[in-house]
């Protein structure tokens, strides 16, 4: 077996709360060693990381594939070096694809094209409802033996209380989990941003604030009521996160996550009608903004993800209530969230536990830590390095980021999937 | 730009909004749109300053006055008027929008006049062709040219508009019609007041600088201006309110309500009406209170000063 030693590395695993400079070993695929005292193995190939993060690479639980189905805006190819250069070693794609991933073969034929590949790990969500209709269960039990790591409905909200009582009730059998959208969808027909003064002055219908707790403490009665695990997307609002964070304080298995546009942008990123700035919960204002760093910060978020949603340009140059929402992500996952380490103060460490072990431990994976015998998938990132956005380069297929032209701190150098380099800016 | 530009020359490429337009420059548009209407009355109404330009109506929404006002507009002042009406039940709307903007532009028109019945269509349209563009109405958003004559109505009538009480009724949820005016009529120092029920309120709005109210005969108290608003029954999905005669009953203008107007209160509407629905025909028929039909008079002459305006910022041939 080949061993690689990286020496010199800021060795981070907020799975342990370890910081601290020295030497990991690989060996082969795997990771064989690590620590402060762990030296060099003879005959290893030696990398020096001079100083920069050693940690388990990214874990980003939410990411749209658009294969199969839509090639034309992104392919598993296209997201997987998408993911490497942002950092991230793990996908886990949820089931609006075309077909739907509600049946195994869909599942396994995912997981066999990202195992070809080679790039970053894929792991499907199984939709909770035959073709994401809300309407009948899907086999989740199946899907879930298929290797389904939890449930969703993707970019649709459950909305028929009956229906995510049922899936709730049903999941919990297998102790899986339910991944919602929280956006009440009768409050959001027709609207394609936040209600309030800057859709009034723009002439653009809105979706109020409120829809999005609505959904939230609604499903927090159906967790109560079934006993099932729950877990909240891209939460956006100050509401949402405060009903969040008294349902945890009671003890109840309610999870949530969020997405950079939601802490690095507010509504008025939307000027004149940039469709690059529409998304799915739309930007919110200041305030919510503000909520979500807290959230982030006190742990009421559990985990950040890139909520990548890749979209072509036919799709985005369009008036925009006519304009497909979504924002490519991966790519600035990293940068974007460390961000708020420099200016709000939040710890490195406990940023990076919300991209890596919480995402893991909340889908129950063997990624996002640092262990001996564990896969070795890793990133070695540099926090100060300064780059800036170019949307063209992207390597996305789709390039629908409103981050072009920004200034970024903090870059992806090399990402391992399993020993390999699959991404490097050091070989 | 110094003053002394601000005075004769519109600062700007396009005339997308009123929003953002200063005092000097609304003047300016006013002051020169007073011109043309004693040309408009004379049995020779036309001039050639316009003459070998062409202006483009591109209507993505049906509309009859709005275009008849600008083709008269545009060839009163002697340049060429193409209307093109575009069907927009086909699936791709947008598809269609840049695509024909591509190839209008490829045609070398001097001025489009647009309309689309998504807020935001116009300004994307702008920022794909070399000629200048009009906002003719984009969705909920602004329809500028309409505020306009609004206010050269308001100042022929009233002989001012700094310091008037307006009061503007109905769907203002809807209306792109309220946003310009209250943009217009804020930047020119008047008063104004939103009246219609609160699921016709958009949220947010008192941040615009107007006042709401939610009870008609308590809102045209002592107003100097009534602006009815048409009820776009084909831009709501779901009730906003029960029934045309409940609506009629709280919301319509009759003379009942509009005894809470000062007495020589003017009655405004951006028509086409929809009598018995937001206005009683005889309100809106009479004569001594009603500028409904000078609105529409009004309508050509500012259109005349917008294209041209806009036509005074494009290039000229450098042999001529």
């Amino acid at each position: 077996m080949s061993k690689t030693a990286y020496i010199n590395a800021r060795l981070l695993d907020p799975a342990t709360g370890l910081d601290t400079s020295g030497t990991l070993v690989t060996d082969g695929e795997s990771i064989a060693d690590f620590g402060e005292k762990v030296k060099a193995p003879k005959g290893a190939k030696t990398i020096d990381c001079q100083g920069k993060c050693l940690m388990p690479g990214l874990v980003d639980m939410r990411v749209q594939l658009r294969e199969p189905g839509e090639e034309y805006k992104g392919t598993l190819e296209s997201a997987g070096r998408a993911a490497t250069e942002g950092g991230v070693t793990t996908m886990v794609c949820l089931p609006n694809t075309t077909p739907v991933i509600d049946d195994i073969s869909v599942l396994e034929f995912v997981a066999r094209r990202a195992r070809k590949l080679g790039l970053a790990k894929v792991y499907p969500y199984g939709a909770v409802t035959k073709g994401l209709a809300g309407e009948e269960l899907a086999e989740m039990g199946m899907l879930a033996e298929a290797g389904a790591l939890a449930f969703t409905d993707g970019i649709h909200a459950i909305s028929d209380a009956r229906m995510m009582s049922r899936a709730l009730s049903y999941a919990a059998n297998f102790g899986l989990i339910i991944v919602q959208h929280a956006e009440e969808p009768s409050l959001a027909a027709g609207g394609c941003m936040t209600g309030g003064e800057t859709a009034t002055r723009l002439g653009l219908s809105g979706i109020p604030a409120a829809a999005e707790v609505i959904m939230v403490e609604r499903d927090i009665r159906l967790v109560r009521m079934t006993g099932g695990r729950l877990h909240f997307a891209h939460v956006s609002t100050s509401d949402a996160i405060d009903t969040i964070r008294a349902a945890k304080a009671e003890g109840l298995a309610i999870t949530c996550d969020t997405a950079p546009p939601y802490f690095a942008l507010n509504e008025t990123a939307i000027g004149d009608y940039r469709t690059f700035a529409k998304v799915s919960p739309p930007l919110r204002g200041e305030d919510d903004r503000q909520a979500v760093i807290e959230g982030i910060r006190d742990g009421t978020i559990d985990v950040i993800a890139s909520d990548h949603r890749p979209q072509d340009q036919d799709s985005k140059r369009l008036p925009f209530v006519q304009a497909e929402p979504g924002i490519v992500g991966l790519e600035t996952l990293l940068p974007l969230t460390l961000a708020l380490h420099r200016h709000e103060g939040i710890s490195l460490l406990d940023l990076v536990q919300r991209m890596t072990s919480a995402p893991g431990n909340l889908l129950r994976m063997k990624e996002g830590r640092l262990a001996a015998g564990l896969p070795a998938d890793l990133l070695i990132f540099d926090p100060d390095h300064e780059w800036t956005v170019d949307a063209a380069n992207l390597k996305s297929r789709s390039k629908n980021t409103p981050f072009d032209t920004f200034a970024m701190q903090g870059i992806a150098v090399c990402t391992i999937v399993g020993g390999r380099h699959v991404h490097s800016l050091i070989d | 730009m110094n003053q002394g530009d601000l005075q004769t020359r519109f600062p700007h490429r396009h005339l997308l909004g009123i929003e953002g337009l200063t005092p000097d420059v609304l003047s300016l548009i006013l002051d020169r749109s007073e011109s043309y209407v004693e040309q408009n009355r004379r049995a020779d109404k036309n001039k050639s300053t316009l003459y070998g330009r062409t202006i483009v109506n591109l209507f993505f929404e049906a509309s009859t006055r709005t275009r008849t006002s600008f083709e008269l507009a545009g060839k009163r002042l002697g340049s060429d008027v193409i209307n093109m009406s575009i069907d927009t039940s086909s699936v791709k709307k947008g598809e269609t929008l840049i695509d024909t903007a591509m190839t209008l532009n490829a045609m070398h028109p001097d001025v489009l006049v647009v309309r689309h019945g998504a807020s935001g269509a116009v300004q994307l349209l702008s920022e794909k062709v070399n000629c200048a563009v009009i906002n003719a109405g984009d969705g909920r958003h602004e329809h500028p040219t309409q505020a306009l004559l609004d206010a050269l109505t308001i100042r022929r009538r009233k002989g001012r508009i700094s310091g008037l009480l307006v009061a503007i009724c109905g769907d203002i949820s809807h209306s792109r019609v309220a946003r310009s005016n209250i943009h217009l009529l804020n930047t020119m120092g008047a008063r104004v007041r939103l009246i219609a029920p609160r699921t016709l309120i958009p949220s947010g709005i008192e941040n615009l600088g107007v006042e709401v109210f939610n009870d008609m005969n308590e809102g045209l108290k002592d107003c100097d201006i009534v602006m009815m608003l048409r009820l776009q029954t084909e831009r709501m999905q779901g009730g906003f309110f029960p029934s045309i005669r409940e609506y009629f009953h709280f919301f319509g203008l009759d003379y009942e309500k509009l005894a809470n107007a000062r007495e020589d209160a003017l009655i405004m509407h951006p028509g086409p009406m929809n009598r018995g629905v937001e206005i009683a025909s005889e309100v809106a028929d009479d004569i001594g209170r009603s500028a409904i039909r000078e609105q529409v008079e009004m309508g050509v002459a500012v259109r005349m000063a917008c294209l041209e305006l806009l036509m005074d910022n494009l290039p000229g041939d450098e042999t001529s």
